[in-house]
């Protein structure tokens, strides 16, 4: 008797529930009013993620025809999806490598790339630390590289001006552009550092561990800077010709480096040139770029770049 | 108040303990240290929830089930989404998986005769697939996306990884549904003429679908849970559009709420905490409704 009440019971909860999905699923589908309709599909790096989608949010509201999705399979795993022809945006956080070019060639995908936002990376201590305001990049190569594993434990081995306190490392983790990003401009070499840090692919781990000890330092995008500034100092760099403040305006003159770095979105060529509303979205990426690098809290491009997104941007399709 | 708790039974253990006669020093060591161990993770627990509770609180309005993730303006980002993506995630697996592994559980427990080596292999294979982790399966299912040409990051591929996920665990506990049916009520099928699948489909299996249902669904509240494989797949984080077909890209909870909870923005980390309990309502829901099932419609021989 029992087992008929169940059957009879569950029968009609699925059709409720598939019936209920449908319904939800086909909710949005009115939507199609504006002048080009598809998906535009994006993947790639999770520090550019925040741009692409706040471009796919906004563009929504000019072309609701238009599905954008991004996913964050991260910069080196976007090219390998992009370069089989699988995504039409690719979004990085460094520039492609030749590896992974070879792989574009070989599957025959022909790509433009664009700059569209500036990163600053930020060295930062807690606000409580009272003995570092400037680093040279000399000092955070000893802090940093290969050799300094085990060795380099305490601040006054790094400069004699500061305590004989103990260093306590934050940084990103390997899989992640920043980490590519950071060792290829402070130790010479992109992949080479030393391992013996709080590796973490989360960057509020590092606001956290950092800002609560005033002998930590670590680094990361500008963004959790600016989100953490209550908590956080960041810290000036020096690569020779004085010290400079990660700042829009230092990152847009060029004067912070080596730490400032552009952050592109890879189109496909073939995308942009068959599917129009590819090619509309990646129009309004360059002509709203300035809201959009706003709303995803980045530095904005100077002129010069600016003119280039809207020139390489107008040359595709 | 937890440390009062823990305490008061501490004194009492080894009362309990002094009872049955075992009052060495090391028992009663022993039993305090388990109910350490207990304290220390209920405690993680109740942190973990209250924080939840907490921040999540105050997002915990309209916007959350009706609208999208957004950049624009985190404060109104929801997990609309992430949450017509599970659902959609777990009906695919909940499709694919039951009666792959109901067949799969009759045909070892009735049929399978358990002295040859294929069946026996099986069964050991069984045991160390329920024991792989959850991200081989989102590798796996990635590896044969690319080798039919299917597309990684849609609802079918998520259900696809799910589903050989909850597979052996679905197997498992429909055979112990099926082992818990008295053997009387097989032969007196039999006696009475029914052949060996009439037998099964009209009398064993009906009687074991409380203990199937209940197994069933603490798989698929687990398949509710993972993140990992999903994000392997290329599930997205961001997408402004409901899913709608096997076919469709996808967020779900997890995969959303662990995008969230890595952003520098706080009012995103307010939305990952009232999305957390928006999950957690889904799961005891799913774990009520097992317990239910399993408290009306179990039989007793």
């Amino acid at each position: 008797m029992t087992s008929t009440i169940l059957r009879r019971a569950a029968l009609p909860a699925v059709l409720v529930l598939t019936l209920g999905l449908s319904a939800c699923g086909g909710s949005n589908e009115s939507g199609s009013e504006g002048d080009v309709s598809g998906e535009v599909l994006a993947d790639g790096s999770s520090t550019v993620q925040p741009l692409t989608a706040a471009a796919g949010e906004l563009f929504a509201e000019e072309e609701p025809g238009v599905n954008v999705s991004v996913g964050t399979a991260g910069t080196g795993g976007g090219f390998e999806v992009f370069c089989q022809g699988k995504t039409d945006i690719s979004n990085a956080s460094r520039p492609i490598e030749d590896e992974e070019a070879a792989l574009c060639d070989k599957a025959g995908v022909e790509y433009t790339e664009l700059q569209v936002a500036t990163d600053a990376l930020t060295v930062v201590v807690s606000a409580e630390n009272d003995f570092i305001t400037c680093l040279t990049t000399d000092e955070l190569k000893t802090l940093w590289e290969p050799a300094a594993e085990g060795k380099i434990t305490t601040w006054d081995q790094v400069n004699p001006d500061f305590p004989a306190e103990e260093i306590s490392l934050f940084g990103a983790g390997t899989d992640s552009g920043t980490f590519d990003y950071f060792t290829d401009a402070i130790n010479g070499e992109e992949g080479a550092s030393r391992t013996d840090y709080n590796a973490t692919e989360d960057d509020n781990v590092t606001v956290t561990g950092v800002s609560g000890s005033p002998t930590a330092i670590g680094y990361f995008g500008f963004s959790y800077f600016q989100e953490n500034s209550d908590k956080l100092k960041a810290v000036e760099v020096d690569s020779g010709d004085g010290c400079v403040a990660p700042s829009p305006e230092s990152a847009q003159d060029g004067t912070y480096t080596p730490l400032a770095r552009p952050l592109f979105i890879y189109v496909n060529n073939k995308s942009a040139a068959d599917k129009p509303y590819v090619k509309a979205f990646v129009d309004f990426y360059a002509e709203q770029n300035a809201d959009i690098v706003a709303a995803a809290k980045f530095i904005p491009l100077n002129e010069e770049q600016s003119t280039e997104l809207a020139d390489t941007a107008e040359s595709l399709g | 108040m937890a440390t009062i708790g823990t305490l008061s039974r501490q004194v009492a253990t080894p009362l309990k303990a002094e009872r049955h006669g075992d009052r060495s020093i090391a028992s009663i060591a022993f039993l305090i240290a388990l109910w350490v161990a207990l304290a220390f993770a209920v405690v993680c627990l109740a942190v973990l929830l209250i924080d939840s509770f907490v921040k999540g609180l105050p997002r915990l309005d309209s916007n959350l089930l009706t609208r999208y993730s957004s950049q624009v303006i985190p404060e109104s980002a929801g997990a609309r989404a992430a949450i017509l993506g599970s659902m959609w995630v777990i009906v695919t697996t909940a499709v694919l998986a039951i009666p792959l592994g109901v067949s799969a559980a009759i045909y070892l427990e009735e049929f399978a005769n358990p002295r040859r080596w294929y069946n026996r292999l099986i069964e050991v294979n069984l045991q160390n697939l329920a024991a792989v982790p959850a991200i081989v399966y989102g590798m796996l299912t990635a590896g044969f996306a690319l080798a039919v040409g299917l597309r990684r990051g849609i609802v079918l591929a998520a259900g696809i990884a799910l589903a050989l996920l909850i597979l052996p665990v679905i197997i498992i506990t429909t055979r112990e549904a099926l082992r818990a049916v008295p053997a009387e009520i097989r032969d007196g099928s039999l006696a009475l003429g029914a052949t060996p699948l009439q037998t099964v489909w009209r009398q064993t299996l009906p009687s074991a679908i409380p203990g199937i249902a209940t197994g069933t669904i603490l798989a698929l509240s687990r398949a509710l849970g993972e993140a990992a494989p999903l994000l392997l797949l290329g599930g997205l984080v961001f997408i402004n559009y409901d899913p709608d077909g096997l076919f469709s890209g996808f967020t779900t909870l997890p995969i959303q709420i662990f995008d969230w909870t890595g952003r520098p923005e706080d009012a995103f980390k307010e939305v990952a905490s009232a999305t957390i309990i928006v999950l957690l309502v889904l799961l005891l829901a799913m774990n009520a409704l097992a317990i239910i099932i399993r408290n009306r419609y179990q039989k007793r021989w």
